[in-house]
């Protein structure tokens, strides 16, 4: 109720701050139809809104795709199971191949393929991540790139023009330009989702947009101003499970560049997933589901199920002993120790999807450790 | 009242502020409003069935043909209506359909003055043109006054993989305007308002069947390929070179696999080679190929530049159907709906796995409430229109071209009276005289090499004679037994549609003769009425023998071509001109 609560909060929040900037815009051309000025809708303001802007975008839209196009890239890595795509998209930062990219089991992978624009390809280096921002920094060895400058960033508010640049639904292969979507920024305000309802464990500041920009593929793919100046990177796609309605966000670089940076300059040390300020003050844990583990013994212990407590929430799951735990809520855990430690990160009062791998076959679970 | 007073103040806020909008942006807004209007006009609200459903269309001249797409009207039977932006519903029959590029043909009744779109270039469009998509999405429009959504051009030549073998989206425009059910068939218009491409489909998964922001439009020039098929009352199928492509970990495109019996085989193609460049655009990837590929029909000829050890080759390549002679025709009446698109394998080698679930496909056409099975009768001017046969999508358009053509033909001379025999003599260019003798019965010739003769009886598969030349005996003879009896009574007479040849300026009429287990193309000048060129297939996977017929002079009151050009594949068998015809007239 509580989580239903926050995302209904969340989505007036945001109506109401595209309504008003909707009227700030309407707001000068009002005047050029006074006669008319009682008959005007929200939409004709929409209208309008374009009327405005598309003059001058007409003439260099063309020029401003063409220069970004070839700083995006395609991104090949883990998934291709369970409507797990195994690719994304991302965008150069460096001319020596230094690339920006959503953090995303797709970078859970040795292989890590990278496809430019003109078709090259090269193994990138994953050089670091931050899962709580949902960034990456991957690198390619090659010279010479067209890329963003991180510095010089474009401003962007409720209102914005944008252009969004992605690989998304793996559209474009070798060197084909990556798609292009237009939109405006609905509202810049803080991804104040949760688990559960919009899963996401970003909770920073996001422009909320009004293309439908987040679809598969499209997580790390960049999102421009119209002179093709960098604001920000796509977001995965965020779906209201209660609600089944999805979000398009992007994460402002403002929120993104110091950690970008520090990741870049070898100075970055990813926060403990299990870092305090993360924590809710009632974790869950594995032993409330009814999961025992098989003994933490290695660097790296595979999380097999050793055993499940008869009529616990995971044996009302389905859970048996030997399934292996891959993802915790859509989050690769490789070892005993990094699913306690993800697990940690949950209310209790919150359900868990857990992806388990039987045999060959990937069985998903919902579970809860209270009875709602 | 709340709503009252929030307008209210909108306007007096509006009027505060004293903001002067530049006047280029009212004229751009006015010739928006203008390019829509006028758009709109020629945009279809399309119902099939007794209203079972529908999608949108559009027209494209001023005697009613319209687009729309081969899923909208898959399972609609001959008849559907459709409604047009000025509130008048109007009776249209099924023209010609492209299952495998999900395009259909149709003839509006009642008007000979329908509003229209223009033709644009759609391989002039860029990502990040301005577009409108202009239909009936969720059959919303009660009135049949359309719907208009803006977006951009995504991308261009975008390749998305078929369901089986129908329905595959080749070399389209991908668009962020909105696409919904409803959508499907209706026009995209680029900023001047001209038609560039046929909405039908979009990525679609787990948001319902509605708009995700990719939506994906047919080609108006891929259409235009196949305009003259789908005029003859045609099932059209899509071509194959008979040889699978694959990338190379550099980047090379090539022959991976090829079929012996194939022309691309015959014309030199090989296991290995490299395809640089295919109908004159360049090949990168495999889907640039297969782009290039869907947007021909089968039949076509299109030039290949393939590199086989650092060395060049340009060639001419015929394609082949996708489908074999019955198997489209089974394909579409298996059954009344299409389904989705499987899974889309679009990877290479090397790259990793793609979700194996269905996620992409055309919207279904938007069924309306309280539809029902019942369907009524076509209307009278549908049934004028309407001549089912197995094979065709409307037979009565394919006699009506045949018939058409027959007329062109035989207005610059009618042969008809002349079913005597006919004596044909001249020079051949390489030196030396040559004759020829063709009557009903037989087909001789007189040549430096010697005499042959060719009786005529049941059979003309192995009429290989004068050897080399692929048949230039049988080919000499239904060419007169089609210029004196007629597409009635030559066999079987089918017209195919309208192609572009080599060495002739602007398109022509194929009409295809069935005639002693032997296929017969007479290619037809829609302007001159001159024949420049027969084709004559003795078997499916041999060449045929051309005969190339320029410089047309009157010769008794007929038109009659003076040089003729014999090649069998890469082989020019010579070269005759003519010096003097008899005819006579009935023995």
């Amino acid at each position: 109720m509580r989580a239903e609560w926050r995302a209904f909060r969340f989505l007036r929040v945001v109506e109401r701050n595209l309504f008003r900037s909707l009227r700030r815009q309407a707001a000068p051309a009002r005047t050029a139809s006074k006669r008319n000025k009682f008959r005007s809708t929200t939409a004709a303001a929409a209208l309008l809104v374009f009327a405005v802007c598309a003059p001058a975008f007409a003439a260099s839209f063309s020029t401003v795709i063409q220069q970004t196009q070839p700083k995006i890239v395609k991104i090949y890595g883990a998934g291709g199971f369970r409507g797990l795509e195994a690719y994304q998209s991302g965008f150069l930062i460096s001319p020596e191949g230094h690339i920006v990219t959503a953090w995303s089991y797709v970078l859970d992978t040795e292989y890590i393929s990278v496809s430019l624009d003109d078709g090259r390809k090269f193994d990138a280096k994953l050089l670091g991540a931050d899962p709580r921002l949902e960034v990456a920094v991957l690198k390619i060895e090659a010279a010479d790139l067209p890329h963003f400058n991180l510095a010089e960033r474009g401003d962007a508010r409720t209102g914005t023009r944008v252009l969004a640049f992605s690989n998304l639904f793996g559209v474009a292969t070798g060197n084909e330009p990556v798609s292009v979507q237009h939109g405006v920024i609905a509202v810049k305000a803080p991804l104040v989702a949760r688990r559960g309802t919009f899963e996401t464990p970003y909770h920073g500041v996001a422009y909320i947009l009004d293309a439908m920009t987040n679809n598969p593929g499209a997580q790390g793919g960049a999102l421009t101003d119209r002179h093709g100046r960098l604001l920000a990177m796509l977001g995965k796609e965020l779906r209201n499970s209660q609600s089944n309605t999805w979000l398009n966000y992007a994460i402002p670089l403002d929120e993104l560049a110091p950690t970008i940076e520090a990741i870049r300059s070898g100075k970055f040390v990813a926060s403990s997933a299990g870092d305090a300020d993360v924590r809710p003050q009632h974790a869950l844990r594995a032993e409330l589901l009814g999961l025992v583990l098989v003994p933490d013994v290695l660097d790296r212990t595979p999380p097999f199920i050793d055993r499940v407590e008869p009529g616990s929430p995971a044996a009302l799951a389905g859970l048996q002993p030997d399934d292996l735990v891959v993802f915790v809520n859509n989050a690769l855990v490789p070892s005993c120790q990094a699913l306690a430690a993800e697990i940690e990160r949950i209310d209790r009062a919150d359900s868990v999807k857990l992806t388990v791998m039987r045999g060959q076959r990937l069985i998903e679970v919902e579970l809860a450790a209270e009875e709602k | 009242m709340r709503a009252v007073l929030g307008l209210l103040a909108l306007g007096l806020i509006g009027g505060r502020v004293q903001a002067a909008v530049d006047d280029a942006v009212l004229a751009a807004q006015a010739e928006r409003v203008d390019v829509i209007a006028k758009a709109q006009e020629a945009t279809l609200a399309i119902f099939i069935g007794g209203g079972q459903g529908g999608g949108s269309g559009v027209v494209i001249s001023p005697d009613g043909y319209a687009l729309t797409n081969f899923h909208v009207v898959a399972g609609a039977g001959e008849a559907v209506k459709c409604g047009m932006a000025h509130g008048e519903l109007y009776d249209a029959v099924v023209v010609g359909v492209d299952p495998v590029g999900d395009v259909a043909l149709i003839q509006l009744f009642g008007r000979d003055d329908f509003p229209c779109a223009v033709l644009g270039d759609s391989d002039d469009v860029r990502a990040g043109d301005w577009v409108y998509v202009i239909g009936n999405p969720f059959l919303l429009a009660t009135d049949f006054r359309p719907t208009v959504t803006y977006g951009i051009v995504s991308g261009v030549h975008r390749y998305q993989y078929p369901a089986g073998t129908l329905l595959e989206y080749a070399d389209c425009i991908q668009t962020d305007a909105s696409i919904n059910p409803g959508n499907s068939g209706g026009p995209l218009f680029d900023a001047a308002g001209r038609l560039i491409g046929i909405n039908g489909r979009g990525s679609f998964e787990k948001r319902g069947r509605v708009n995700v922001g990719v939506g994906y439009a047919i080609s108006i020039n891929q259409i235009k390929n196949f305009m003259g098929c789908l005029r003859g009352g045609r099932i059209v199928d899509h071509a194959t070179l008979g040889a699978r492509l694959g990338s190379q970990e550099d980047g090379r495109v090539v022959v991976t696999d090829i079929l012996d019996t194939s022309d691309a085989y015959r014309r030199g193609l090989r296991y290995g080679d490299e395809v640089v460049e295919f109908a004159g655009r360049p090949v990168g990837t495999v889907n640039a190929f297969k782009n290039i590929l869907g947007t021909f029909p089968k039949g076509w000829r299109v030039p290949l530049t393939f590199q086989r050890k650092g060395q060049r080759q340009h060639i001419e390549v015929r394609l082949s159907g996708v489908h074999g002679a019955q198997e489209l025709v089974d394909k579409i009446t298996g059954g009344p709906r299409i389904e989705p698109p499987a899974p889309k394998p679009n990877r290479k080698p090397g790259e990793p796995k793609l979700p194996e679930k269905p996620r992409d496909g055309p919207p279904q056409p938007m069924p309306l409430p309280g539809a029902h099975e019942h369907r009524e009768p076509p209307p009278e001017i549908v049934k004028q229109h309407y001549e089912a046969r197995r094979g065709y999508a409307n037979f009565y358009y394919n006699r009506l071209n045949r018939d058409r053509v027959w007329q062109v033909l035989s207005g610059r001379g009618d042969f008809t009276p002349l079913v005597g025999p006919w004596l044909i003599r001249g020079q051949i260019g390489s030196g030396g005289e040559a004759e020829f003798r063709l009557s009903d019965a037989a087909v001789g010739c007189t040549l430096p090499g010697g005499q042959l003769n060719l009786p005529i009886d049941d059979s003309l598969s192995s009429a290989v004679d004068p050897p080399g030349s692929g048949g230039l005996l049988a080919a000499l003879y239904l060419w007169r037994r089609f210029l004196v009896k007629g597409p009635d009574q030559f066999g079987s007479m089918d017209y195919y549609g309208a192609l572009q040849i080599a060495d002739h300026a602007g398109p022509v009429d194929l009409l295809v003769g069935a005639f002693g287990g032997v296929e017969c193309r007479f290619f037809v000048d829609p302007v001159s009425g001159h024949l420049p060129l027969i084709e004559l297939v003795l078997r499916d996977d041999d060449d045929p023998c051309e005969l190339h017929f320029t410089d047309y002079r009157e010769f008794g009151g007929r038109d009659v071509p003076s040089r003729m050009l014999v090649k069998y594949g890469d082989n020019l068998y010579g070269v005759f001109l003519l010096d003097e015809l008899k005819w006579g007239g009935a023995e």
